[in-house]
């Protein structure tokens, strides 16, 4: 299993072809309190880049980007009543969609977990 | 000396206590008033106890054909007497500031003054009490008052006609774009792109993604105006034209609005101004002089219609000759003999074909209009010119008597318009502009815009406009000097302010994640 | 020293300026104009308008206007269609012209602001129970740009674009969502009316097919009928369209069931019948509430309750990300503005009023609208429409409405409105005549209307 992160701040944990997506803690930390997270639909084909999830704080409405194109085969019903969970676990609970990679290739172009790190140092 | 004092009262300073902060026995402290909701005032378990409308009941039952469309139970609403909805009214509105109350030093916001000559004359019966859709020989004086009020936006302005029927100025913004591309059409022309700049309204964007346009932002220059250069490099044939605010939201002038205009014109495009700010300019510049075609105005803001905790407003669209063929219905023009005319959709096929369609049912916000077209008689064309004048004055004070104790981003370039803007640049580590804000409603202001617009960080906007006295801005600098330093000092209470309002900050996240958008408590049956 | 008489709302005296200016830096008030391109800058008053007027002036000029109309109360009185008379008690107007509540802004900063957010509080809450729908929101700008955000809404809920309108939906809401619809993309399925006793129930059914976003009727219709809401829902919601409802005179609901508990997924409604007065068309009061399972797809401002620092409970506008100063290009609605002080004003007299006394209200106008129904009828050549109605109806001449409306007020009576002026372009309408009574129509102008219509007939 590895990990990998978008300069948009989305992580993506792969094991296999299935490939696990969530905004990172820095991202959650930057928006604040999220109150609503809109999840997309199991089943939908989405492509590298596309908006396919907006996390709400109270003050700002945030695209979350999927970071390599695929088929979205499971979303996290749990932030559908406790949005909060983003905030306390971004990067493991607080997970928002699963997709069924359609090229793992993609994922050569982001970034591991030290070289986003530096990413966000410089920020 | 005949009985001392029998009935025992004589005058008292009393005890030198510290006030209490433990809670009265009311909940209310002085005149600092609590009020429940009207659910919880009227009579539990009977809502329909008590009403404040005296009727006589029918002395005849519903008809039968009706019968079966009838509700079971009246709607579950609770009814009070007059004494107790006066009160209840009366107690709430204490809870509010008001421009009645102090400045209202909204940016881009512009709550003026709102005479009561305007309220007065808009409650007239002869405006008040009469049908849109009365005969037209029974309404001669309200057209004539639209045709009076129309002329007078458009000489103001140096435009060529006016739509006068949008709601609001983000329904105006619809109105101009709407226009803009029944332009375009009718030249066969589709066109679908609207440049809008970083630093525009909301409503800019929404309305041209409401209106079926692609929006791409135009980048801004270092000294807060749109990139001419950037600009011109976008245009082309898929662009229908761009949304400027002039003045812009940073309170700055465009200076190259002409330019601007030109280079859209030259590659097929439109001009539509954001006028929310043309207070800061009416009487000085006509925009028509500019090369807008299309331009909402608040009539609330440059025209002192009240705003009454968020509307009505009324958002007339000046146009330019290009544009006004194609005007919403119903449409108001004066005959060659000085009559007025209100076209609808009967004579619209022949004398004025070519107009988009309507946008709200009957003609627009006349009870705006007569308060309206009152403050602009009132000012007259002198007036008017002072008005901005002044508004200009006022901003400019206000960011000379604060640039040293706050960041103005652009306050080095030269002279604001009507609304000077600060940063949070050089507050505490961990204070913010929410903090300053706050901390004026401790010192009895309501606060100014703040973070918009969203090119500076931290952004407070300050618009006192024409209708304060040089003493009121002095007192409102005083304040906002204080409140700098504490800021800059990292004073903790500023960080828990307010104190002294109705409320203390407001769980707005609570208010997100589980939305109580009702009354929801127990329901008595009537 | 002299006394400044020249602009009364203006408290910047010439001595203020002259200080002012000086501590600005600047010589003149120009100076600060610099980047406005000398070119474009006016170097005198604006040609050809006139000066400053007094107030008592400008009192007088505005007064001419007025007596230049024929108002309401001075004649009987019969329109409605979309635009209701009724009885205002004073205390409306006088709450609503508080200084707080007038000239307030939009509450931005809720710790001050809690006397409009509570109002708008107890606002959503009453027009979610007259309507029978889970919420509603703070107001719109009126009925017909509420009923276009409800059918935007329903696309972004259904996922599609074809509105099926019924035939009684008033022509000005039909056009505005024409208007809209012409730039979204959006398919409009709407015709006019037919002078029939009951709205064509089957046809609007038989239109509804499997691309179909929503249906939309009118409640009670154009015509004034009442339409049978349920089998429409049942037929919506069978082929996943919504249903939408829209109300002209919220008073019907005080007799009749609400949209809501028939079956509607989003009820709009034109709010002006209470608290506002006719005000010649506007500012009126868009009236909008749904489901709670679509409160995040719905267009304009929510007002939600909340607990203080101190856990004193509070309110606030809420769900933001909605609107447009946040989403921008993606918002639901590109609406900023509402009509909250119409909103006072409604909100005003149904608390006056509560449920009891709409109902009463209600049952009064049905009984005067009855009362002049059977007293029309019995004019020679006149015959009623519906076979049910609330507080309007339609009357069938013998000849041209429109020309009997204009020779009705040369007579000083405000006889209705005739259905050419709301449809011109469909000839089989030109005899119809829309005749409203409230509780404000007595006996005597309904007897005037009839006398007239007689002798205008004869």
């Amino acid at each position: 299993m590895s990990r990998y992160f978008t300069k948009d701040h989305e992580w993506i944990e792969v094991a296999g072809d299935t490939g696990t997506v969530g905004i990172t803690d820095y991202a959650q930390n930057q928006l604040g309190d999220i109150t609503f997270v809109e999840l997309p639909a199991a089943g939908q084909a989405v492509g590298k880049g596309d908006g396919v999830s907006v996390v709400d704080s109270v003050k700002a409405a945030s695209d979350v980007y999927t970071p390599v194109s695929g088929t979205v085969s499971e979303v996290n019903a749990a932030l559908e009543s406790e949005p909060e969970l983003v905030n306390a676990d971004a990067e493991k609970a607080g997970w928002l969609f699963k997709l069924t990679m359609a090229d793992a290739g993609e994922l050569g172009a982001l970034m591991d977990r030290a070289a986003y790190d530096a990413y966000v140092a410089e920020l | 000396m005949n009985a001392v004092n029998p009935s025992g009262w004589r005058p008292e300073r009393g005890g030198t206590a510290p006030a209490s902060s433990s809670p009265t026995a009311s909940g209310d402290r002085g005149l600092s008033l609590e009020e429940p909701l009207i659910f919880e005032l009227a009579a539990p378990g009977d809502f329909g106890a008590k009403c404040g409308v005296d009727f006589d009941e029918p002395d005849v039952a519903p008809s039968p054909s009706l019968s079966r469309f009838l509700r079971n139970a009246p709607p579950a609403l609770p009814g009070l007497t007059e004494p107790e909805t006066v009160r209840h009214y009366t107690r709430l509105s204490r809870q509010n500031y008001a421009i009645d109350l102090g400045p209202f030093p909204l940016g881009s916001c512009t709550m003026k003054h709102n005479p009561r000559l305007n309220e007065k004359m808009a409650r007239l019966p002869g405006f008040a009490d009469i049908h849109p859709l009365q005969p037209h020989a029974t309404l001669r004086g309200a057209y004539e008052a639209m045709a009076q009020l129309a002329d007078w936006l458009t000489t103001l302005t140096g435009m060529a006609a006016v739509a006068l029927t949008p709601k609001a100025g983000a329904h105006g913004e619809l109105c101009g774009l709407l226009c803009i591309r029944a332009a375009q059409l009718a030249k066969g022309d589709a066109r679908s792109v609207v440049l809008v700049p970083e630093s525009a309204h909301g409503t800019n964007p929404a309305t041209a993604a409401f209106a079926g346009y692609r929006v791409e932002n135009i980048p801004a220059t270092a000294d807060g105006r749109v990139d001419l250069a950037a600009l011109k490099a976008r245009l082309g044939p898929d662009v229908a034209g761009v949304m400027i605010t002039n003045p812009n939201t940073c309170g700055l002038f465009e200076r190259e609005m002409k330019a601007i205009s030109d280079a859209v014109h030259e590659a097929g495009g439109y001009v539509y101004c954001d006028g929310a700010n043309f207070n800061a300019i009416v009487g000085k510049v006509r925009p028509g002089d500019l090369g807008i075609d299309a331009m909402h105005i608040n009539l609330h803001k440059t025209f002192s219609t009240p705003h009454g905790g968020g509307g009505p407003g009324a958002g007339p669209v000046v146009l330019s000759a290009a544009m006004a063929p194609f005007a919403p219905l119903p449409f108001v023009t004066r005959q060659a003999d000085g009559s007025v005319r209100l076209i609808e959709e009967a004579d619209a096929p022949t004398d004025h074909p070519q107009s988009f369609g309507r946008m709200c049912a009957f003609h627009g916000q006349m009870g705006m209009f007569t308060r309206a077209l009152t403050y602009i008689l009132s000012h007259g064309a002198d007036g008017l010119r002072q008005v901005a004048e002044d508004a200009v004055l006022n901003a400019n004070y206000v960011l000379r008597s604060l640039e040293d104790v706050l960041d103005a981003p652009f306050g080095k370039a030269g002279p604001c318009m009507h609304e000077a803007l600060f940063s949070d640049a050089g507050l505490a580590e961990g204070f913010t502009t929410l903090d300053v804000a706050k901390g004026l409603i401790d010192e009895g202001f309501h606060p100014m815009t703040v973070y918009f617009p969203l090119v500076v960080h931290g952004a407070m906007l300050v618009e006192p406009t024409e209708t304060e006295s040089k003493a009121g801005l002095d007192r409102f600098i005083t304040s906002m000097r204080s409140l700098a330093e504490r800021a800059k000092a990292g004073d903790e209470q500023l960080k828990s302010a307010p104190h002294f309002a109705p409320r203390r900050r407001l769980d707005e996240t609570q208010a997100a994640r589980k939305p109580v958008l009702a009354w929801r408590g127990d329901t008595p049956t009537c | 020293m002299k006394l400044e008489t020249k602009l009364r709302y203006l408290p910047v005296t010439s001595a203020d300026r002259t200080e002012m200016l000086a501590v600005i830096g600047a010589a003149e008030i120009d100076d600060l104009f610099v980047d406005v391109p000398a070119e474009a800058r006016l170097s005198g008053l604006v040609p050809g308008l006139p000066l400053h007027a007094s107030e008592m002036a400008v009192e007088r000029h505005m007064t001419g206007l007025a007596g230049r109309n024929v108002n309401a109360g001075e004649v009987p009185f019969f329109l409605g269609a979309g635009a209701y008379r009724h009885h205002i008690p004073a205390s409306v107007d006088h709450l609503i012209q508080r200084g707080e509540f007038l000239t307030s802004y939009t509450p931005y900063q809720p710790e001050i602001a809690q006397g409009t957010l509570q109002v708008l509080f107890e606002f959503q809450t009453q027009v979610a129970r007259l309507f029978g729908t889970d919420i509603a929101n703070a107001s719109m700008y009126d009925g017909s740009t509420a009923c276009w955000e409800a059918v935007a809404m329903a696309g972004r809920v259904t996922k599609r674009s074809r509105a099926v309108l019924c035939r009684g939906l008033h022509p000005h809401y039909v056009a505005t969502i024409r208007t809209m619809a012409q730039f979204t993309g959006d398919k409009v399925d709407g015709r006019s009316p037919r002078l029939e006793p009951l709205p064509d129930v089957a046809g609007l059914i038989d239109a509804i097919d499997g691309e179909t976003s929503c249906v939309v009727v009118q409640y009670p219709d154009i015509l004034g009928r009442v339409t049978d809401l349920a089998p429409i829902a049942e037929a919506a919601h069978a082929k996943g369209a919504l249903l939408i409802v829209v109300v002209t005179e919220p008073v019907a609901l005080g007799l009749l069931e609400a949209p809501g508990n028939l079956g509607a997924d989003i009820v709009v409604g034109e709010g002006q019948s209470l608290g506002v007065g006719l005000q010649f068309g506007g500012p009126y009061l868009g009236l909008f509430g749904c489901n709670e399972k679509f409160v995040r797809q719905m267009p304009g401002r929510l007002c939600g309750e909340t607990v203080d620092a101190d856990g004193k409970r509070g309110f606030v506008l809420t769900l933001s990300t909605r609107e447009q100063h946040i989403r921008r290009e993606k918002a639901t609605s590109n609406i900023c503005t509402n009509s909250g002080l119409c909103a006072l004003a409604f909100s005003i007299h149904m608390t006056l009023l509560g449920g009891e006394g709409l109902a009463r209200l209600a049952r009064l106008n049905h009984a005067r609208a009855s009362a002049a129904a059977v007293r029309l009828a019995q004019v020679p050549g006149v015959r009623v429409l519906n076979e049910t109605f609330f507080n309007e109806f339609t009357l069938v001449l013998p000849v041209d409405a429109s020309a009997v409306v204009e020779k009705l007020s040369e007579r000083n009576v405000l006889g209705g409105v005739s259905l050419g002026r709301l449809y011109p372009a469909a000839g089989e309408l030109a005899q119809g005549l829309l005749v409203t009574a409230t509780e404000t129509t007595t006996a005597e102008d309904i007897e005037a209307l009839a006398g007239a219509l007689q002798e205008v007939l004869a």
